[in-house]
């Protein structure tokens, strides 16, 4: 991290603001359809509240699928990896799971799980399980053979082999996995939102939305866009430090 | 030398019998006999794709699809009593110089200080001692093969069987590794194969050829003197001016 990283978004987002402002100016569209950047920040400090509490409900939305989803992914990889069985039964669950779109699964499963937050946790859980499943499994089955033979001529056990071999070689490409989930985690739960709920960012702009008040719907977004961001961040940054021996190669690359 | 590890008693000879691998219903070996003496340096010379990396594995127990007796004089299993060292290093990127040369204990979990005082000593031999607590990334191709030769010294085991460990190295690091393992492996019984007749020359105390489809080994080659021999001993040179007639040779009739 050097401060050119965080200055350029930095720069990039203000610009961005800029832009906003001087096509409000220059357009004179209505506020009801483009509000501008002041009226959105005003809404952000009156109605703090709300959005605050809007924004706890998405995340532990967010947050619970993911730890769900990427326990349930990392089993599944980990069963699928030692029993053939397994690995015949659960590959076309982990296609169909991909195959029949999040969106047309929501209105099921708030139908059957009601409209509180379980529902989205599960539209998230669903949503992130490929991506956690297919990377963890392609990393447990893509270990060194080298290290396998090494491994048996030393007299290992099958969980010592796992646990010292192929886990941590598996890392880096489970920690692929975990980035895609965290940026597909809001999805999920943003579209179980908007099914049906009574509580969250996503709850929140639908409503705004139908009273037009579209600079609230602005500021829920602006929230949910910065909470995804912090999300992924975060998640990279565990994967990171999760597979110090690869950020030492890259770095080694990237910057001279 | 007093390594805290008492060096193997009388280790034993290996007889290979009745080896055979067929591939792509063509014999590669048909009842090939391999006698490996006890203490002692066999090397294993031929034509890529004659199949000696599968002779050797075939000793190590590793799956090859090889059929064959392999025993011991002394009539105990081998099993527990090989080490094997391969062309890679096969050192694992997320563990230290000196946590991979006691990658063995790790995964028998059986670390304990002495062992680890013990991996000390050797990397000290083998002059790592300023490189124990790098990463492999971190280190160069000489000592990544050296910090693979203290791993396969520390299991401590009778029996040590090599498949082109030094290939990978300039001619000099190569000189250096083969000095090295000639010493600290003195009273193994090792099987080494290589492509480099010189290598062969320097380290072997009888030296096959291994040529033909079906392959059959040559007569062994015995050099005069202890291991390891200076280059420049002219009974080197010439029998190497023989051994490399013997290897053109050999290639031929493998393409054949």
């Amino acid at each position: 991290m050097t401060i050119g990283s965080l200055i350029r978004p930095t720069i990039v987002f203000a610009g961005l603001i800029c832009a906003w402002q001087v096509v409000v100016m220059a357009t004179a569209v209505p506020p009801y359809i483009l509000p501008g950047p002041s009226s959105v920040a005003s809404v952000f400090h009156e109605r703090i509240d709300t959005l605050a509490d809007n924004a706890g409900v998405t995340l532990i939305e967010i947050l619970a699928g993911f730890a769900i989803g990427t326990i349930v992914g990392m089993a599944s990889a980990l069963i699928m990896t030692y029993f053939r069985p397994a690995r015949l039964w659960l590959m076309p669950v982990l296609v169909v799971s991909q195959a029949v779109p999040v969106f047309a699964l929501a209105p099921i499963l708030t139908l059957w799980l009601g409209y509180g937050i379980e529902s989205k946790i599960a539209m998230a859980v669903l949503i992130i399980y490929f991506p956690v499943t297919a990377a963890f499994y392609d990393g447990l089955r893509r270990t060194d053979p080298g290290w396998i033979d090494l491994a048996r001529v030393m007299n290992a056990s099958r969980s010592a082999e796992l646990r010292h071999i192929r886990l941590p070689a598996a890392l880096p490409a489970l920690g692929s996995g975990l980035r895609v989930a965290a940026a597909v985690a809001p999805i999920g739960a943003v579209v179980g939102e908007w099914v049906g709920s009574s509580a969250g960012l996503g709850y929140l702009m639908l409503h705004a939305n139908a009273r037009v008040q579209i600079d609230l719907m602005f500021a829920a977004l602006f929230t949910l866009a910065v909470m995804a961001c912090v999300f992924y961040f975060a998640i990279d940054t565990i994967a990171r430090r999760l597979t110090p021996w690869q950020t030492e190669i890259s770095i080694e690359k990237e910057d001279p | 030398m007093n390594t805290g590890l008492s060096s193997a008693a009388a280790a034993p000879s290996i007889h290979v019998r009745d080896a055979s691998l067929v591939y792509d219903r063509t014999f590669l070996f048909d009842r090939l006999a391999l006698d490996i003496s006890g203490s002692a340096w066999t090397v294993l010379l031929g034509p890529s794709g004659v199949g000696k990396t599968t002779l050797l594995r075939l000793v190590a127990g590793l799956e090859t699809g090889a059929s064959g007796q392999v025993e011991s004089d002394d009539g105990a299993a081998l099993d527990r009593r090989i080490s094997y060292m391969a062309q890679q290093d096969l050192l694992l990127p997320w563990l230290s110089v000196r946590e991979n040369a006691t990658l063995g204990a790790r995964l028998r979990g059986s670390v304990s200080n002495e062992r680890i005082a013990a991996a000390d000593e050797l990397l000290a031999r083998a002059g790592l001692t300023a490189a124990a607590d790098l990463l492999p990334a971190a280190c160069s191709g000489g000592m990544r093969q050296r910090a693979a030769l203290v791993r396969t010294l520390m299991e401590n085991r009778p029996i040590i069987l090599m498949d082109e460990p030094f290939s990978a190295l300039d001619a000099i690091t190569r000189l250096q590794l083969q000095d090295i393992a000639a010493d600290l492996l003195a009273d193994r019984t090792v099987l080494l194969v290589t492509h480099d007749p010189l290598e062969a020359l320097r380290l072997g105390y009888r030296i096959h050829v291994m040529s033909g489809r079906p392959a059959r080994l040559g007569d062994a080659i015995a050099p005069v003197g202890p291991a390891p021999r200076q280059v420049t001993d002219p009974r080197l040179v010439k029998l190497q001016t023989e051994l490399l007639a013997q290897l053109a040779e050999a290639a031929r009739e493998t393409a054949a």
